[in-house]
């Protein structure tokens, strides 16, 4: 394992600030931390001394855990703001409460907020590393960091050119797919969609992207599909008559895998409405990584970490003092 | 003969040096450089190497008072219309309270004489509809008498046709227009962005360009109906234009208006989450920018009007979606209007006509077409002035526009109305 180089990003706001080399570098450290997480006691002291404030403007279980879990392996300080909590339900603007948190001196700033374009607002405005944890509709990229290591790791390749991967679902509203569309594009996969017109997005010109309706038809010959959660809203803004009609048209069961490339697999990034987007049938096989991209977040969460907090002082390996 | 209080030497018109003289607050005579003799007990202006402009008239602002004297007041909205070459301005009613009854207009009349007495002139826009509820009818009548200029429910545009259409017939009673603002309100109304590529890029949602047109095409409809006209405010798009265009051809008699951010910037500007480029309508993309551009030219869209929309910094500096919508633009409309003429995108009558004689003719105000009699309301322009768009070269409080730190061509040096300069420091 070579040694951690440095890392050239003051923030991540989506994977397009990432070349082909940062990925390889990211899921290099994840590999390395993935090994310390199944070791007996699960934490190094790297990271001691460092502070990550973990601004949670929108509700998140999975996501801030995850975090938080990293960082504590890590050694790092983590403290949590949530909106319930927060200033910003006493009407104080990001901004200030922005330039507050940068008064604490953290060494990063994990955010996760409803509008678009809220992490880079923050970056634009703090000296810390900004960490997008999912801003609106935008992006999400260290969810599609864990996905597409994930999918490395069960191939085997850092180049994804030959695979095939479709993204089921919501992708108007999603950040996962809008990251998940520019990470697997830039490592070679070609990327399919599908969902009803209502939850594609306005338009698809520049997305690097084939679209196909019907699931029956574009499940086929695919190496992998993204599931996406599908929001019980969209229903009361119009966009769909019932869950059961989705359900019956775009949940994905076993039997859809069947037309599917062999071995072919299913990512999906939780919560899960089983019944709704992803049949029970299906998730609870082995061909569901769900599980597996829960571990690969802590480890790719941990790397990311890493890399942005010690890319001003850099160390000499993943797990020293 | 009277006597001439004012002369104004070697100015440019229309590619000719000429002398202006003024008398009483008149155009007396509009002559070749020098050919007139001129006496010396008359105050004399040497305006060689600037250009003559009538002073324009831009019939959509908002001045935000009473009600939002932090975003704006009468008297800095007033203040950077002067220095822009704005010398009649028209302000909507969405202020608090709102404009609908006629202690309010009295109120913003009674302000801007207090503050700015020799102009710029203000002339208010009732609410169409009382509290811009889109209800009932605000007393139209009551407001006309008062000073209203002509209604508008700008921002939230009336659902209900069938009040719209009363309220059109009984504006017409009292020889006022009926501005509307077209966008269906069901259509992600207020957006600010164009949807399309940049907003399915950047994760926002975009209020597309149908939402425009849609109700353009409900006004054409009505105004065809009744034989009445109707003037469709800040056109944004391709589409509304061709509407617009065919209506014309039918002879039905609807005007209407586009904003410079229209002619000049696509929802490209958007980018980055800039709130500064966050407008209602939204800035689109560049076929509607050449679409619109050349609709000006064709007098399809009659007419140039800023929608200056101040707000105040910490309101902007927000969340893409939690920002007001709205662009400054008294400060700079003529600069970028100009470049535009300077470009020959825009003749010099074109420009002439979107910003004068047009909204005079539309809305029933004086103007100054350098005939004998005409008020002496005009501007001495520098073309070459370079300056860069700061908070600090802004007279309005509102610096929210895409241009801030940009350097734009072409000054306004004095500004005459009714031949006394309202801008005699420059």
């Amino acid at each position: 394992m070579s040694e951690p180089r440095q890392w050239r990003h003051k923030d991540l706001l989506d994977v397009s600030q990432l070349d082909r080399d940062d990925v390889a570098h990211i899921f290099e450290a994840a590999a390395y931390f993935q090994e310390i997480n199944s070791r007996p006691v699960k934490k190094v002291p790297t990271l001691r001394g460092r502070s990550v404030v973990l601004f949670f403007a929108e509700p998140s279980t999975r996501t801030k855990t995850s975090f938080d879990v990293a960082g504590k392996r890590l050694s790092a300080d983590t403290f949590s703001l949530a909106k319930s909590s927060s200033s910003l339900r006493k009407g104080e603007s990001l901004k200030d409460t922005a330039l507050t948190l940068q008064a604490m001196n953290p060494d990063a700033i994990v955010i996760r907020h409803e509008s678009s374009g809220a992490a880079q607002f923050l970056a634009e405005r703090l000296e810390c590393s900004v960490i997008n944890a999912g801003d609106g509709w935008h992006a999400h990229p260290t969810q599609s960091l864990l996905d597409a290591f994930s999918l490395h790791q069960q191939w085997g390749a850092m180049d994804f050119s030959g695979k095939t991967v479709l993204i089921l679902g919501d992708i108007a509203h999603s950040r996962v797919a809008r990251s998940n569309v520019r990470l697997l594009t830039m490592l070679g996969a070609k990327v399919r969609l599908c969902g009803p017109r209502t939850l594609m997005p306005a338009t698809l010109k520049g997305w690097p992207v084939e679209v196909c309706p019907r699931l029956d038809e574009a499940v086929r010959g695919v190496h992998a599909v993204m599931c996406l959660r599908l929001q019980l809203e969209r229903q009361q803004d119009g966009l769909l008559p019932d869950l059961r009609e989705y359900a019956v048209r775009y949940g994905l069961g076993l039997r859809h895998l069947k037309a599917a490339a062999e071995d072919a697999v299913v990512l999906h990034p939780g919560p899960m409405n089983r019944g709704v987007e992803i049949n029970d049938d299906l998730a609870d096989t082995d061909q569901c990584l769900v599980l597996d991209q829960v571990a690969n977040g802590v480890a790719t969460r941990m790397a990311l970490l890493f890399l942005y907090l010690t890319r001003k002082s850099p160390v000499s390996g993943y797990a020293t003092d | 003969m009277s006597l001439i209080d004012l002369v104004v030497q070697s100015a440019q018109w229309k590619g000719e040096a000429v002398d202006v003289f003024i008398s009483g607050g008149r155009i007396k005579e509009l002559a070749p450089a020098g050919r007139e003799p001129v006496s010396e007990s008359v105050q004399a202006v040497d305006a060689k190497g600037l250009v003559l402009l009538p002073s324009l008239t831009d019939v959509h602002t908002h001045l935000r008072e009473p009600g939002f004297e932090y975003k704006e007041d009468i008297a800095s909205g007033l203040a950077a219309a002067a220095q822009g070459g704005f010398g009649q301005v028209m302000a909507m009613a969405n202020t608090n309270p709102v404009n609908d009854t006629a202690s309010v207009t009295e109120h913003m009349l009674r302000q801007a004489q207090a503050v700015h007495p020799d102009g710029p002139r203000l002339y208010p826009i009732g609410a169409l509809t009382r509290g811009l509820q889109g209800k009932e009818l605000a007393p139209l009548a009551e407001l006309a008498e008062s000073g209203c200029q002509a209604f508008s429910n700008d921002g939230l545009p009336v659902l209900d046709t069938e009040l719209f259409r009363r309220a059109v017939e009984y504006a017409s009673d009292l020889g006022r227009i009926v501005i509307d603002h077209c966008e269906d309100p069901f259509m992600k109304p207020a957006a600010g962005i164009n949807e399309g590529v940049v907003s399915s890029e950047l994760g926002l949602a975009g209020q597309p360009d149908a939402g425009e047109a849609i109700q353009a095409a409900r006004d054409i409809l009505l105004a065809e109906y009744l034989d009445l006209p109707l003037h469709l405010a800040h056109i944004s798009s391709a589409k509304s234009v061709e509407l617009i265009a065919g209506a014309k051809r039918r002879g039905i008699k609807v005007t209407a208006e586009t904003c410079p951010h229209y002619l000049v910037f696509t929802e490209e500007e958007v980018r980055g989450y800039n709130t500064a480029a966050k407008v209602n309508p939204p800035l689109r993309t560049q076929q509607d920018v050449l679409a619109v551009r050349q609709a000006l030219r064709e007098g399809v869209i009659d007419i140039l009007a800023t929608d200056h929309a101040p707000h105040a910094r910490h309101e902007k500096e927000v969340e893409f979606d939690q920002a007001p919508c709205g662009v400054s633009g008294l400060d700079t409309a003529l600069s970028v209007t100009w470049a535009l003429v300077k470009e020959g995108e825009l003749s010099l009558d074109d420009f002439l006509r979107a910003w004068s004689s047009g909204p005079c003719k539309i809305f029933g105000l004086d103007c100054n077409g350098f005939a004998p009699g005409d008020p002496a309301d005009f501007l001495l322009f520098d073309p070459e002035a370079e300056w860069e768009v700061t908070p600090g070269a802004m007279l309005s409080k509102g610096k929210n526009t895409p241009l801030l730190g940009r350097v734009l061509t072409g000054r306004v040096r004095s500004h005459f109305l009714l031949g006394r300069n309202i801008v005699p420091s420059r």
